[in-house]
């Protein structure tokens, strides 16, 4: 906690190197459970940094997700606060409660561990395709533009029966819809205006010619008027997939690759030992060296964090990254090792009610990378120093502008 | 070893699916939990153990 001699420190931190987290996190897990910082909007939360305290306040459901209420904190220096503060037609009932398990169980069906793993030979195809045409262009590429960015979209895409072509776009619209420092608030407005026309367009779409995707399977909910999902609901729904589903994927594709060609003999023993794989993908989920924010929670009844009291009407900010490396958890935790015993219990996806809904074909892309490169370029390597790498500043989402690479 | 589950908290992950597909399963219809071996076999118990602590929502319960 602060005292009023001390002065409250901005966030996010700044760190060291892309690769590698700001030391405040060490320092406050030691010290503090509850460190308050203040965020580019000017407001204060209470940062959370270890793995208990995070865990355990995701997975309570009586705090809830939606700041835009009086008192929620701002996180974004735009006038409306930023992604987690904005109003959005048909995204209230759904964001917790009943309505929000109402929501969350039409979605689940699609993302069973059983449908996400008849998609693998899908996804494959589609990333050799891309690593196909990234080879015949030639030594160096950027990663971005090749295939950390199109594979998620043309996956997201398909699942949900939407053209891939407006990937550039879509990039676009998350992004701003993500800014914390990065954009004003007209262009927020617009882009945002922008992606919902886009999404209640494509609904209208699946209205008119129904196809086997899960896009048509929500509208024809929808239609049924069944109480189940409303139409404001399914657009918001639409648009926050097709944001979801490529933004975070997009972002841990370049994270990944750049944390196992910065430190080259992570990657050298994929290429030899293939099975490997899930392991090195869980360890880079884990350290996750370019994670943002994290996400707020507003505190809505007196409760307790780490020993630390915490009041109604405050707002915590968890950062999944820092929790990741609470030695509590994970011994040795700056050690990668993808035979780590409990690396897949890493934060990174959230936990409790809102545990991530794409996880499973997040997971199944990040595998398929990963196994696509280590056959097929096996002499892949970073083009820059990893000190020279640049981070995408300014958007609650962290990770990477770009990441060049050789082969 | 004794397993119970929680339908109402699972948010449908599949993560003890993953661990065990031969004591858990997921809906068809919701993609929420169902318990296929209550009571499973000694050499099942290591699995079933990591699928509880790697439950996201706490809905794996043991009693040992
Ligand atoms: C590496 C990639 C990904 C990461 C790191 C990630 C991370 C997260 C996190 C931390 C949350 C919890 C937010 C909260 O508690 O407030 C979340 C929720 C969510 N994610 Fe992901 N995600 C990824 C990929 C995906 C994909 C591929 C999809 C879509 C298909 C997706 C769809 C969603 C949705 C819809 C939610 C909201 C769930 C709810 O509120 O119940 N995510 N994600
Ligand atoms: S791991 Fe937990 S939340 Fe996930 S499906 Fe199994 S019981 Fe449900």
């Amino acid at each position: 906690m602060t005292d009023e001699a001390t002065p409250i420190p901005d966030y996010p931190f700044a760190q060291p190197h892309v690769l590698e987290p700001p030391q405040e996190w060490a320092e406050n897990r030691a010290k503090c459970p509850v460190a308050h910082v203040r965020m580019p909007s000017g407001d204060v939360v209470g940062l959370l940094t270890g793995y208990d305290e995070v865990r355990t306040l995701l997975a309570d459901p009586r705090f809830s997700r939606n700041l835009a209420r009086e008192g929620g904190a701002r996180l974004s220096n735009t006038e409306d606060g930023g992604m987690f503060s904005r109003r959005n037609p048909g995204a209230t009932d759904i964001q917790e409660g009943p309505g929000h398990q109402r929501w969350r169980r039409l979605l689940s069906r699609a993302f069973t561990v059983k449908k996400m793993e008849a998609w693998r030979q899908r996804i494959q195809g589609m990333a050799d395709e891309l690593v196909d045409a990234m080879m015949a262009g030639g030594s160096p590429a950027d990663l971005r533009t090749a295939l950390a960015l199109p594979l998620p979209v043309q996956v997201i895409c398909a699942l949900l029966g939407a053209p891939s072509e407006d990937q550039e776009k879509f990039a676009y619209w998350s992004e701003v819809a993500l800014t914390l420092t990065k954009y004003t608030q007209e262009e927020v407005d617009t882009a945002q205006q922008a992606f919902l026309d886009y999404a209640s367009d494509l609904v209208e779409q699946k209205r008119a010619h129904p196809g086997d995707d899960l896009l048509s399977e929500l509208t024809l909910i929808s239609d049924s008027e069944d109480g189940r999902l409303s139409h404001d609901e399914l657009v918001s729904t639409a648009r926050g997939l097709l944001l979801a589903g490529h933004e975070t994927t997009s972002n841990m594709i370049l994270k990944m690759t750049a944390l196992l060609l910065a430190e080259r003999e992570r990657y050298e023993a994929v290429v030899a030992d293939p099975e490997l794989i899930r392991g090195t993908v869980e360890e880079s989920l884990r350290m996750d060296p370019l994670a943002g924010v994290g996400i707020p929670r507003f505190i809505t009844e007196d409760t307790e964090v780490g020993g630390v009291p915490v009041g109604a009407g405050s707002n915590l900010l968890v950062n999944m990254a820092a929790a990741n490396r609470d030695a509590r958890k994970f011994p040795e935790p700056d050690r990668f090792d993808p035979l780590r015993e409990n690396n897949s219990q890493h934060v990174t996806f959230g936990a409790g009610p809102h545990f991530c809904v794409g996880q499973t074909l997040a997971r199944v892309e990040l595998q398929v990378v990963l196994g696509t490169f280590a056959r097929r370029l096996p002499g892949l390597r970073l083009r820059d120093k990893p000190e020279e790498l640049r981070p995408r500043d300014g958007v609650a989402a962290g990770g990477l502008q770009e990441l060049w690479v050789t082969w | 070893m004794k397993i119970t589950v929680d339908q109402e908290a699972c948010c449908g992950s599949g993560l003890c699916v993953l661990r065990a597909d031969q004591v858990f399963d997921q809906r068809e219809e919701d993609g929420v939990v169902m318990l296929l071996e209550e009571a499973p076999s000694p050499e099942d118990f290591e699995e079933v153990r990591a699928a509880a602590a790697g439950c996201p929502t706490g809905a794996i319960r043991l009693a040992e």
